[in-house]
Formats: C-alpha cells, structure tokens, sequence
C-alpha cells in the first residue's frame, strides 16, 4: 500500500531548484519549429518544456524564463503550466525514470509488491532518487495497459506484467 | 428587466445579471468566493450555490451556482432550501480543511470575507482530523505579505492581477490540493496595482505591509470619508488611523471614479503623514533656528510680518484645498494671490481648464472611460502621472472581449469565456508619446516623438475628422497615413476617449488632443476627454485663475514686495533653485505646509498645517469633480502639545488677527460657502458633500466602527481620566464609535462614508450594500460635484485651436528637456513614505540610444546636463524609444528642478 | 461475402504481432475509399447527416451522439474562419486500454476518420490531443500522417476540393483532467487543464475561442465504416443486441483468466465478455464486483453480468458504461482498499480549481486510508455519504469528482459492511 500521501504533482512540483542553464541552438530551432503547428504561440509552452526536459532530464529555473521570452509569455504562466503536468520535472531526476502506475488495474494485480520489489531493490522509496543517480523512482496513473498489470514505464519503454521475480533482471537493463 | 422568483417572494431584477448579482443587489445575502462584481464569474468556489426550479410546480429543483446562472426572466430560486445550506456549509468545511485557522494573528482579521462567509453560512465545528497542507512564503517586497496557508483557492487575486490589472508575475502553480498562488521566485510584485489584492484576496493572503509592523484590528480604527492626494484623478480613499498614526488606506468605493481598485501611489504613499519631521506646532526662527511658540504667538507675528511689509504676495499651491488657496488670496488680497504652479505648468494648467470649460465634450470619468471602444493617448505616459487612468484604459482594450462574446450571446459576467472568445484581440488604443509607456501593449499602434511632432499628429487626427479644424502644413506622409489611420479608427467607434494632459509639457498637445476630441463631437461622435494634471487641485486652483508663480517672483525680485506667504508649495520644486534662493534672499517667508520642505526650512515663520488626514477641505479632480475629503483624526488627542490647524483656519485666523476682529469663519462650512459665493466656477462646491449640520436620525456619523476598542486606555500614558472625545464642529462626522453606523438604505450619503461596514459584512466587499445595484452607483448618487460639463451654449462648429506647431527638428549638440515621471518618486508628498521610497528608481538622463551613440556616450555613464546655466549629473540610460533629440530628465528626489520645454547640452562628465 | 472489415470494422487491420499498415498496405485493405467518396460525393452536411442516422454514440464514455455534436458546430457563415477538430487520444481512465490500441496497431484508420470528421466540420486545423506517455502511438500516428500529407489527403486542397486541413500529433504532459474536453482544450492551448464553464460549448467557443469538435479515437474510427457502408449496416452491427449502432471495444482486466481487448457488438453481456472472452476468473477466485468502463463508474455485482453493456442499459442498472472496459475485483479485495485506491487516483489528479473537488475528495481519501488501517471513526460513513451527495454532477465544477463518487457510492451501497467493521476497529480485510 501506498505509505504516505505521495503524489507525482507533489514530487516534482516541489520548491524548484537554482541551476545554471543555458538555452542551446538546438532547443531553441526545436521549440521555434513547435511554434508551427499552433494558431497561438502559448500552446507550444507544453512542448517546449519537454524540449528542454529531453536534453536535460528536468526543466530547470532558468528555462522557465527562457522559455517564456521565446514564445512571448510571462515565466510566472510556464511555471504555472511546468508545475501542473505530471511529466515536467522541476527537480533533477535520475538518469532513468521508473514510473509505475498505480491505478486500479495495475494494483488489483500486483502493484504493492512489484513496487515493494522496485523499492527494495534500488533502496529507494516513491519520489526518491538513488544515490548514484541511476534511478528516480515515480508513481503514474494507468498506462492502458491494463490487460497486462502490473504496468511500469522506464523512460520512454513501457513494461507490461512485472513481477517481483523479474524486476532485478529489468532495472539492470538501464545503466 | 426581469422578473425572479426568490423563495416565493417575486422581484424585478436586472435580466442580463447572474443570478448571484442580481440577488445581493436585491440585498438578498448569498455567500460567495471567487465571484467578484469588477472580476465577473468563474464558478470555482462552489459557494453560491442555490436550489433553482424549473417553475412554481417543481418542487424537486436542483443546485446550481448563482453566479453562474443567468437571472433570467421567470427564474424560481431558493437560498433558504435546506440542502443548498447545508451544500454551503460544507463548502465552508472543505475550504477550511487547509486553512490554519489562525484568525488570531491574521492581518485579515476583522475584515475578513472569509470570516463572514463562515460565520453567513454557519459552519462552527471542524470535524477534519487530518493534516493540513502547508506552504512557504514569498517575499513580495515592501507593500503585500504574502502568508499562503491561508489560501483558499478562489483565484480571484490571479483574476485580478493578470486578467483585470495586466499584471505578469504572479501565477498559480501545482495542482490538485496543493495549488499555489504566487511569483515564480521571490521578489516585489511588478504591478502598480498590487495593492488591489489585498482587498481582491477575501482572506489573509496578500495583506497590507506597510500596516504589518504598527498593526490593529479594522474595528480598532478610525478612518474618514477621504480623496487621494497622489494624483489629479480624485479616487475615494478610506484612510484609517490608531494612536494618532495613519496605519492603512482603503479603497473607498466610487461609483464613477475608482469604484473597487486604487493604484499603489495612492494606498501605500501615505507615510508622509506619521513622518517625524513634520512640523507639528507652529516655529519662528530665532538665531537661524526654529522655536516652537504658541497659536497666538504665531498669529500675532504673522500678523506684524504682513502689517509691517512694504508688500505681500501669497503663493497658493495644487495640493492644497480650495478653501486654503482662497483664504490665502483673501489673506494677501486678490491682486497678490499666485496659484503655485510652477510658471510653464501653469500655463498649460489653465490652458485644460478652458478647454474643458468651453469645449462641447464632457470630461471623462474612470468609469466614463471604461466603456469606450477606442482611445488616443496623445502626450502623456499616464500609468505614471495618473496611474489608475492607465488600469482604466485597459478596460477599454478588454472591452473587445467582451462585445465578441456577446456576439454570441455570452454575457458579461462569463469572465472566462470572455476571455477564451477575446484571445489577443482588443479595443483599439494609440498611445502617442515621447517615451515608451508601460502600457504600450495595449496598443494598437504606439508612435513616439516630440511634443511638437505629437501635437502636429493630433491636429492631422482632428482635420482628417473635421476638415473644418485646422489642417498641418508640411505634414510628412506617413504622419499623414497614420492620422488617416487613427482618425478612421476613432470615426469608427461607438464610443471614442482622448486622454492628454500636462505631461509632455506642451500647449500645443493638449490642444491638438482638444481638437481631435471636439472634431469627433462636431462628427456626432460620443467623446470624452481626459486630461491629467500634476496634482490633487491643480484644476480647482486652475479654475480660481490666478497668475502662476513666476509672476509672484517677479513681484519679489523687483522688489514691488517684501513679503512672501507659502501655503503648502515647496517652491524649489517648481522653480530652479537659483532663482527661488535669490527670491527668498530678498523676501520675509511665511510657511504654512504639514511637511518640512526645503522651502519650509528657509522660513522665517512656520505654520504647523494638517495634512489630508489632519484636515477637511475641498479638491477638483481632473474630471472636474470637487469631492470633499474630512478630517480622519484629532493629533492632539493624543498628543496635547501638537498645534495643528487646517491652513485655511490658520490663514483666516491670521487675516482676523489682522483686522483685529474674531474669524468669520467657524467651521469648514463657513469657507467653503465663501469660496463659492465669490467664484462663480465653484459655485457648485458646497454641495460636494453634505454640511455640518447633516444628521442621521438626529445623529452625527461615527467615524469608528461600533466595536472599536481601548479607548478608555488609550490615553492613559497622559491621563487615567478618559477625556471628551474631540468634537468636530466642521463636518457631521464624529471623533467616536458613537453616532450613527450602518448602511440603512440611501441614508447615508456616499461623500460621508468614511469606512464599509454592514451587518455581517465586514471586509470590502461590504461596499455591495453601499449601491443602488451591486458595481454600480452609491446609494444616493455619487459622492461629489461635477463643476464642469460641457458648455450648453458651445459654438456647432468648436472654437477649434490653430496654433499648429512647426515639426521638431533636433539641432546638433542640442537636446529637448522632456520630463520623466515615476509613481514612485515624482510626486512629492508619497515620496517621503518610507514604503515608497524603496521603489523609488535610481535617477537617470535619458537619451535615445542612437543619440547617445553620436555623442559617444555609453549606457551607465556620468553625464552633465546643462540646462538654463545649471549642470545637473547623473548616469546616462540608453533608451530604444525616447523621441531623438529629446533629453528625459526623471522628476526625482534630489534631482534638482529643471523646466521642460528648454534645450540643455550634454556632455560626459569629467572624470571626478 | 462479409468481409471482416465488415463485422470489425474496427479492429480488422490489426494483427497481434504485425507491425501496423503503411499506407499502402491500408489503401489496399480498403483505407481512403472514405475520403474519397466523402470528399467527391458528398457535401459536408451529408456527412454529419449519416453519422447522425448511423447513431454513433460517443466511445469517450459519455455516449453523446457524434453526428449531433457535429451538427452544433455553426455554419461557415454564420462563423467565418478556423474552426477545429480535436481527437481525445488523452486515454488516462483507469482501467482502459483500448485507444492505445487502435494508434499503435492502425493510425492510418484514425487519420483517414479525423479526414472524415473534419470535412463534416469544414475544420481548418485538426489535432490528435495524445497522451505523453504513448510513445509508440505518437510515432506510428506522425508516420501515418506524413504518408497521408505525402498522398494529398491532408494538407492545402485536399483532392482538389478546395478544402484544407492540418492534421497535428500533439503530446500531452500527463494529466487525467486533459481528458476532460474542455479541460483537454486549454491544456491544447498551452495553459493549465481547468474546465472551462459550458455554456458555451466547445462547437461555439472552444479551441482559441472558434467552434470546435472533441471526440473520441474509438468514436472517430467508426466515421469512415459509416460513410463507406452506410447507417443501416452501422447499426445492424449491434446484431439486436442494443438500439445502438455499431460495433465497441470491450475488454476485462484484473485477475480474470485471459484479460484483454475484444471488438464485439454493442450491447454484448458483460458474462460473454468476462466468462466467454476473458475466460472468467483466475482459478481459486470469484468475481467480487465489477467496474463497468473505468474508474469513474459505479461497481455492480455478479448479478448484474448478464446486462447488456450499452450506454442506455448500464445506466439503468446505476452504473455507467463509460468506456466500456470491465475492471473485475476479485474475492480476495477488500473494498476499502479498493475504493482507497480509486479516491487516491481522483485526489491527485483533480486540477484544483473548484472546492468539493480539490478539498473534498484529499479528504475522502484520508478518511478511507483511515478506515483501512482500522482507524474509522463514527461518522466517518455519513461523512463520505454526504460527499457523495455534495459531489454529484453540477455540484463541483466538472465531472471529474462526481466520476470520483461512483464507485465509492456504489461501494457504500453494496458493501457497507466492510466499511462499518473499520469503525469497530476492526481491519476491513476479516470482514464481508
Ligand atoms: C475527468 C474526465 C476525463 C475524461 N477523459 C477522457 C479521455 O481520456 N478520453 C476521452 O475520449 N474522453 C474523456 N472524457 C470525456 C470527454 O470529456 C468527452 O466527453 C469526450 O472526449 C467526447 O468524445 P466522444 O463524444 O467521442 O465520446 C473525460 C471526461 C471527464 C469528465
Ligand atoms: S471537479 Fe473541479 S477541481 Fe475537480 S477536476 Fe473538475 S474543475 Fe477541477
Ligand atoms: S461565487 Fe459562485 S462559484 Fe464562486
């Protein structure tokens, strides 16, 4: 069971952390292109935050501001957008993002004790971190792989039936 | 019009209002969040909630939120229904779950909306037994606290400050149950309308910091109906006073002038008056230093100063009442009364009021504004000269949200579909001016030049409208296809507004803004014209047409007199400093002001005056408006010793003195009636509020609230006796909690509220039982009196103005003085409140970057500004769009008075 | 000869293991034909009109019917300039899988149907509003949408008619709100996902204030079927099983025998589906109650399997068919903790705009987690049964926190008791 009230928003939505960033050519020609497909420039601020987030693992401070002037918003509108999805990272996060959904489904078959098995494994709780920054552990809401529970992401690969035996033979795929 | 069914009772209501509106302006009480009558409805609370039937038949009904319901003819509601109460208690409950419960040590305390809707809906016990979420706090910097526990999650400051306000740095972050309204990192809120959100926030949020360190209760207070002095526009204030300091200023609900919202000039700038400095009994000098002497002593030397000089001239002053100036001008006789202007503001001062008094357009309200489709700024960058005009002018832009939604038949108060429908586009606002303005973004067009060539613009405008105005001779063609532009444009709305002023320091702007006004009215256009002045009275001293400063100096220097009478001017800000220490070298200097300014330093007799707070008396805002502002507070209740009388008692008394006979004038009532039997202009002015004599069923009006506190101790440092409360013989206000207090139905008129309280309303929002609908008028008319409209007798063809001016040219190594004007800092009295002054800008000289590149100077420099033989230095700011050949000297403390209008010569200051 | 585009239409492209259809390989199957007779043949109101004889019931869960939804959106004249069509490819309903599959396994059928669509709307501009963590579907859509650009089907002049439309794959950040359609369009905007107020609806004012169509990916992959056969073959595919049209994608998850996804006649029972399809329950379980399509559904019992699974049908039963994939709760769950995960998943996801929502339903969930621990309180029953009141439709904001109530109401209703035993300090599991 879920100990504590852990919630996604709450992990990586918490008081940002001050990094250097520098916006490269390449983000910005990727976010400019975004630019394209929408009648209004403010609906690439979603975009361009993933942009970002793929180069940097998270979205740091400063891309806030950056990513405002570029498009022609306030930084307090992107942070307010930043801070509302589940899949910005205002945090620095491992090299890999295991997130494990826990919706019905996936818990009815078996998500307390994969995620007990994932915990135990890398010594890390949900909205943890490992220590050799490999791992960032994070709840999701239902994958639509229901018929396949327990569902797990790890970065962009989604991983249908875990299960307590083939999780140590999983992680180890991602180094 | 529309008929409504509340709990079997029928009314008639505004059809086009939801149905929330239309029942608080029944005076119906239903709870509410995050609807607000400026803001409109959002339907994120929850709190509204009533049972609405589909007719008298259905008993079953079904809840819906009120605010978000149109009151649509044949509607049949219940407020009392039990299931919707006890929907709203548990809206309560839920909104409480997170909520610290710390009312105690909460700012808000006492007025607190969230506290009377709790106490409205009768939630008493919590029954929550989990943790409560918390948050950090910001920093906002020196004006708003910032205490996010208290968060309730209506939005309405986010609605406030980004969609109403145009504010861009507060947000609202995360999600779900940990929503979080703030800036994105730490540091002062940008807006100059933060101020709003202490009283937009319906619970402890946002609270007023320049309150927080001397703190008390609003119960514990007591406030006057008052004006704002920051500015020409005349917004009702509600200062409120504890142990004889002014500890905050409220918003004072104006139907037709600020209704909910002031700027932050006007609420946090009022420090002046706790200033320590302040002269607080009158002082002669003595040995070059001041000596406290008593009200006799200092009336019967005045006296012998007039008595004994070989002539007298008296300069009055814009920030200073009618009923001042005019007892100065009796005091030194007509012919030696100046109005305090400094001599080219003078000129164009006066310039405004005639043409507001002799044009056929009516001069614009705030509220009047607001509902124009398209707006020339012509000359004046009024978010700093008139902050409040600027929020104004961005509900024009908004507006055209509004008529595309109703388009589609989306009303009003549907704020968020108004805004999805709106997207980018807006009403259409130019802003012509010498220097790029904050709020240029509502522009559909911004054009930046010189005076002359601003001037030259709004004549081609006014001619391209009505040929019959004077045509610009050697107009370039795209100045000519831009005035086609703009002229087609304001042709083409229903309503057009033309905002100028002193700002650009030119005659010849305000005239071609004039014209541009009068040539739409000749087209049968509806127009108002705004035009800002530099100070609270500027157009009330404008109207006493009297010759400005320069002449009273001349009278000095040519040694016609001897004797100089001062009300409330610090000359060295309307003169250059060489020239007023050279008049004053040769003149005996009376001084009667509330602040010791440099010019009160040098006097030889100073008079301790009463500042607004201190003070009845009567303004004319820029709209022509008098409005009267009283007395908030008696200092020498508390302090026995403070000698401190309003100037125009002090001024009469000295000219009583003189004529060795008693006052004629008593109380306030006395003065004013005089100053309009003699000046026909302000005849109008006695009835800007209701005399001394007014009573309330036989009762003068409290200026406490009825549960104001401590007043048996509050003086006992001096006395354990708890003496008479001072009587106010002037107005028919109360210094008590005693007196009549409350809101009954169109009793109480809206020029003496001094503060909004109703039964079980206690924060602002009770300004909602003060109107005849809920935003609309005061019960009883608006306070003041419009002195000016338009002339009933004006010429069909308007006496149009035709002195065109010849286009700018910039002449090498020659820079055009233009002024630059900051809210914070450019006007003299906020600038001493120590709030303010934090905000005050570092002073700059300000070029136009390619400008500055001819001469070789690079941004940051020192420069020397020669104007008229004096050298001002300061660092150099490059700027992209101040006009080329025009030099912006900041109107700031410690920059020393330079004239605009003059050439000065810059050159890069040697090395010190 | 019936052909299984015939029968399943849906699915019929899709093959477990193969990788999707190219363009090519689609047209060959049939794929296009649509735009073509739609685009050639008809005028965009004999699209709409079809589809509205057709009674293709919204597949989102809400069962509006598509062609009337489309029949709101104003006239050109009456509304020049862009309009728009949205797919919701937000697929975030616990318990539901069945978008996933219809992206991955045929983009090109939804590409070719929201070609369809947005001719019926005249749309200018069209999105599919995908969720972020469908990464295969996001390519195998982009690739199916450059082939179509590529053959003329999207783009200026689409088949010389004049008609222009972009087709676009926009990614989501992950929110379940977004699925919300006027939700999904501020978060298309860039902005938060909070509702917006209806009225007006998304036909009036929606996408950047202009008219504006939302729908479903299973919804929308019926359209071009309609159009290539007709209304009459659409709704004799329900094979008498329901006055609905067409055919619907079921499937089971839990602990059943064979879970997975099957396209099957609208108004099939939901025993064929469990006990035929998913093969029943694993062995040594017996089905405790069930989810009928997602989270935000009421449960029903074991009594209840034999219903038809149709929008009209279930909502009779006091349920909702939503999205009509069945979550199966075993004997061994207590219901406690079952609903504590459900209430846990609204908590979170709720955007916090309104007040029942985002302080009601955090404190629904400690309460349960409260009641788990065999930490109930008295009260603590009338406290959840008083949200389930205050919750309900039209009381909060959107639909997303009367979602919320359904199961737990539904939970209250048929097993009260293991909630009452956490009150007597008991551990809801011993009880039942
Ligand atoms: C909280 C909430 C979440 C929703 N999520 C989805 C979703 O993920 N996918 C979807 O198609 N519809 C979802 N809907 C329904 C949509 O609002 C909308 O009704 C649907 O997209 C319309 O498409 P249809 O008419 O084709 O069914 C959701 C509704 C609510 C209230
Ligand atoms: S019910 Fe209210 S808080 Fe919840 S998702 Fe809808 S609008 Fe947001
Ligand atoms: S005031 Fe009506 S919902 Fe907030």
């Amino acid at each position: 069971m879920t100990e504590a009230v852990l919630k996604l928003a709450d992990l990586v939505a918490g008081h940002p952390v001050t990094t250097v960033y520098v916006m490269s050519d390449e983000e910005r020609h990727e976010i400019e292109h975004c630019l394209h497909h929408y009648d209004d420039n403010r609906a690439a601020s979603i975009d361009a935050l993933k942009i970002v987030q793929k180069k940097h693992g998270w979205v740091p401070d400063a891309a806030i501001a950056k990513i405002g002037e570029l498009i022609g918003i306030p930084a307090a509108d992107v942070e307010g957008v930043a801070t509302f999805y589940n899949l910005i990272f205002r945090r620095p996060v491992g090299r890999n993002v295991i997130k494990i959904c826990d919706s019905i489904s996936c818990y009815l078959t078996g998500y307390d004790e994969v995620r007990n098995a994932i915990s135990a494994h890398l010594r890390i709780n949900l909205g943890q971190t490992t220590a050799d920054n490999r791992y960032t552990l994070l709840p999701i809401c239902c994958l639509g792989a229901c018929d396949h529970g327990p569902v797990a992401m790890i970065n962009d690969d989604t991983h249908r039936d875990l299960s307590v035996e083939n999780i140590p033979a999983l992680l180890e795929q991602y180094k | 019009m529309a008929i409504i069914h509340v709990d079997g009772k029928e009314f008639t209501v505004d059809g086009a209002d939801n149905l929330l509106q239309a029942c608080l302006s029944l005076g119906l009480d239903i709870p509410y969040f995050c609807w607000h009558p400026a803001l409109g409805s959002v339907g994120s609370c929850r709190q509204c909630a009533v049972k609405q039937y589909r007719d008298e038949n259905d008993t079953v009904g079904r809840i819906v939120m009120s605010c978000m319901s149109p009151a649509s003819d044949g509607t049949w509601i219940s407020i009392d229904d039990a299931e919707s109460k006890s929907f709203r208690e548990s809206v309560i409950e839920w909104l409480m779950s997170n909520h610290p419960h710390d009312c105690p040590v909460c700012e808000e305390g006492g007025h607190c909306h969230l506290q009377d809707m709790t106490v409205m809906t009768g939630h008493a016990s919590r029954k929550y037994r989990f943790t409560k979420r918390t948050h950090n706090n910001q920093d906002l910097g020196p004006f708003i606290g910032h205490e996010m526990n208290r968060c309730i999650a209506c939005y309405r400051c986010l609605r406030y400050y980004k969609d109403y306000a145009g504010g861009k740095d507060l947000g609202v972050y995360g999600s779900a149950s940990r929503v979080y309204f703030g800036r994105a990192e730490d540091g002062v809120l940008e807006s100059e309308f933060s101020g709003n959100l202490t009283e937009v926030c319906p619970t402890g949020v946002f609270t007023d910091k320049t309150h927080s360190e001397r703190y008390n209760r609003k119960w514990d207070m007591q406030f006057a109906p008052s004006i704002c002095q920051g500015c020409s526009v005349g917004c009702n204030i509600s200062p409120g006073e504890r142990y004889g300091e002014l500890r905050r200023i409220e918003n004072r609900y104006h139907g037709t002038v600020n209704h909910y919202f002031l700027c932050d000039r006007g609420r946090f700038g009022y420090g002046f008056v706790n200033n320590a400095d302040r002269p607080r009994q009158p002082m002669l000098k003595r040995d070059g230093q001041f000596a406290t002497i008593s009200v006799d002593d200092a009336l019967l030397n005045a006296a012998n100063l007039l008595k004994t000089a070989k002539g007298v001239v008296g300069i009055g002053s814009p920030r200073a009442s009618l009923e001042s100036n005019f007892a100065l001008r009796q005091l030194v006789g007509t012919g030696n009364y100046f109005d305090g202007h400094a001599a080219a503001e003078g000129v164009l001062v006066k310039r405004i009021a005639e043409v507001l008094r002799t044009g056929p357009v009516p001069t614009g309200s705030l509220r009047g504004i607001e509902s124009a489709d398209a707006a020339l700024v012509l000359g004046e960058d009024v978010m700093n000269t008139a902050p409040r005009v600027a929020m104004a002018l961005r509900q024009v832009a908004r507006g055209k949200a509004t008529q595309m939604a109703a388009e589609k038949h989306i009303p009003e108060w549907q704020a968020i579909a108004i805004a999805d429908i709106g997207q980018h586009h807006k009403h259409p606002i130019f802003i012509a001016t010498p220097d790029a303005t904050r709020i240029d973004e509502l522009a559909k067009e911004t054009i930046r030049a010189a005076p002359a060539d601003l001037a030259r613009l709004g004549y081609a405008v006014a001619n391209v409208i009505d040929p019959a105005s004077p045509a610009v001779a050697g107009l370039d063609a795209a100045t000519a296809e831009r005035a086609q532009r703009i002229a087609e444009t304001l042709l083409a709305s229903t309503k057009a507004v033309i905002v100028s002023g002193t700002g650009a320091g030119s005659e010849s702007v305000i005239n071609a803004a004039a014209n541009v006004a009068w040539a739409l009215h000749a087209r049968g256009k509806i127009v108002e014209l705004m035009l800002i002045v530099p100070e609270a009275n500027s157009l009330g001293t404008a109207l006493m047409a009297a010759p400005s400063i320069d002449e009273a100096f001349k009278a000095i220097e040519s040694g016609k007199a001897d004797t100089l009478v001062v009300l409330e001017n610090d000359l060295y800000r309307r003169a250059t400093k060489a020239r007023v220490d050279a008049v004053l070298a040769k003149a005996r200097l009376i001084v009667v002001d509330h602040q010791m300014t440099e010019t009160a330093e040098r006097a030889e007799l100073l008079l301790s005056a009463g500042s607004f707070a201190e003070a009845d008396g009567t303004l004319v805002s820029n709209e022509g408006r008098a409005q009267r502002y009283f007395q908030v507070y008696d200092p020498a209740y508390y302090k026995p010793d403070t000698k401190i009388r309003e100037s125009w008692n002090w001024l009469h008394g000295v000219r009583a003195q003189q004529l060795g006979a008693s006052p004629v004038w008593e109380q306030l009532d006395h003065a004013t009636a005089e100053v309009a039997a003699v000046l026909p202009v302000l005849a109008g002015i006695v009835h800007a509020a209701p005399g001394a004599k007014f009573r309330i069923t036989g009762l003068k009006i409290a200026r406490e609230p009825h549960s104001y506190s401590g007043r048996t101790a509050m003086r006992a440092n001096l006395s354990v006796h708890e003496p008479r409360q001072p009587q106010d013989a002037d107005t028919a206000l109360a210094f008590s909690m005693e007196g009549h207090n409350g809101v009954q139905a169109g009793e109480r008129p809206a020029a003496l509220t001094p503060f909004a309280w109703a039964p079980g309303w206690n924060s602002p929002q009770s300004w909602n039982k003060y109107q005849d609908q809920v935003g609309g008028h005061s019960l009883g008319g608006d306070a003041g009196v419009r002195l000016i409209e338009p002339a009933a007798n004006a010429p069909k063809v308007p006496a149009y103005a035709n002195h065109v001016p010849e286009a700018f040219k910039a002449r090498a190594g020659e820079f055009l003085v233009v002024a630059s004007q900051h809210i914070f800092g450019s006007e003299e009295l906020s600038a001493k409140a120590a709030p303010v002054q934090s905000r005050i800008p570092a002073a700059h000289v300000a070029l136009n970057a390619a400008d500055a590149e001819a001469l070789g100077l690079a941004d940051g420099v020192l420069v020397d500004v020669l104007i008229d033989g004096l050298t001002v230095r300061l660092p150099l700011q490059r700027r992209a769009e101040l006009a080329i050949g025009t030099v912006a000297m900041p109107i700031l403390p410690g920059v020393p008075f330079t004239a605009t209008g003059g050439n000065a010569k810059i050159s890069g200051a040697a090395r010190a | 000869m019936t052909t299984l585009a015939e029968t399943k239409p849906l699915t019929a492209n899709i093959v477990a293991g193969r990788a999707p259809l190219n363009l090519k390989e689609y047209s060959a199957a049939g794929g296009y034909r649509a735009v073509r007779k739609a685009l050639k043949e008809m005028a965009p109101g004999d699209v709409t009109k079809i589809v509205k004889e057709a009674n293709l019931r919204g597949r989102g869960g809400a069962g509006f019917p598509t062609g009337v939804k489309w029949g709101l959106v104003p006239s050109m004249e009456k509304s020049p300039g862009s309009r728009y069509l949205v797919c919701n490819a937000d697929e975030m309903e616990p318990g539901t899988f069945k978008d996933r599959l219809l992206m991955e396994s045929d983009p090109h059928s939804l590409v070719e149907a929201m070609i369809v669509a947005g001719y019926a709307i005249s749309a200018t501009r069209a999105y599919i509003f995908l969720r972020g963590e469908y990464i295969e579907a996001a390519k195998n859509l982009n690739a199916a949408i450059a082939e179509a650009n590529a053959a003329g089907y999207l783009g200026k002049d689409i088949l010389g008619t004049g008609w222009s439309m972009d087709l676009h794959v926009h990614t989501g950040a992950g929110r379940y709100i977004c699925g919300e359609e006027t939700a999904l369009i501020n978060s298309l905007e860039g902005r938060r996902a909070n509702p917006r107020a209806k009225p007006p609806f998304p036909a009036i004012a929606g996408l950047w204030g202009k008219p504006t169509v939302v729908n479903n990916v299973e919804s929308l992959c019926n359209v071009q079927h309609i159009v290539n056969n007709g209304s009459a073959w659409f709704l004799g595919l329900n094979q008498g099983k329901s006055k609905d049209g067409g055919t619907k994608l079921y499937g089971v998850s839990g602990r059943a025998k064979k879970t997975g996804l099957w396209e099957l006649p609208i108004g099939t029972t939901a025993r064929e589906i469990l006990e035929v399809h998913a093969g029943g329950m694993k062995d040594g379980l017996k089905l405790k109650a069930w989810l009928p399509g997602g989270a935000s559904t009421d449960f029903l019992m074991p009594e209840h399997l034999d219903l038809a699974m149709d929008f009209d049908t279930i909502a009779k039963a006091g349920s909702r068919m939503g999205t009509g994939l069945l979550t199966v709760v075993d004997d061994r769950q207590n219901m406690v903790s079952v609903v504590r995960n459900l209430e846990d998943f609204f908590a979170r996801e709720s955007c916090g705009w309104c007040t029942p929502c985002r302080d009601g339903l955090p404190w629904t969930y400690k309460t349960l987690v409260a009641m788990e621990r065999g930490e109930g309180r008295p009260g603590d029953i009338e406290m959840l049964e008083k949200m389930t009141r205050f919750l309900a439709p039209g009381r909060p904001f959107c639909a997303h926190a009367p979602g919320a109530m359904e199961p737990l109401q539904s939970a209250l209703k048929f097993f009260r008791g293991e909630f009452e035993a956490t009150i007597r300090k008991q551990s809801p599991k011993v009880a039942a």
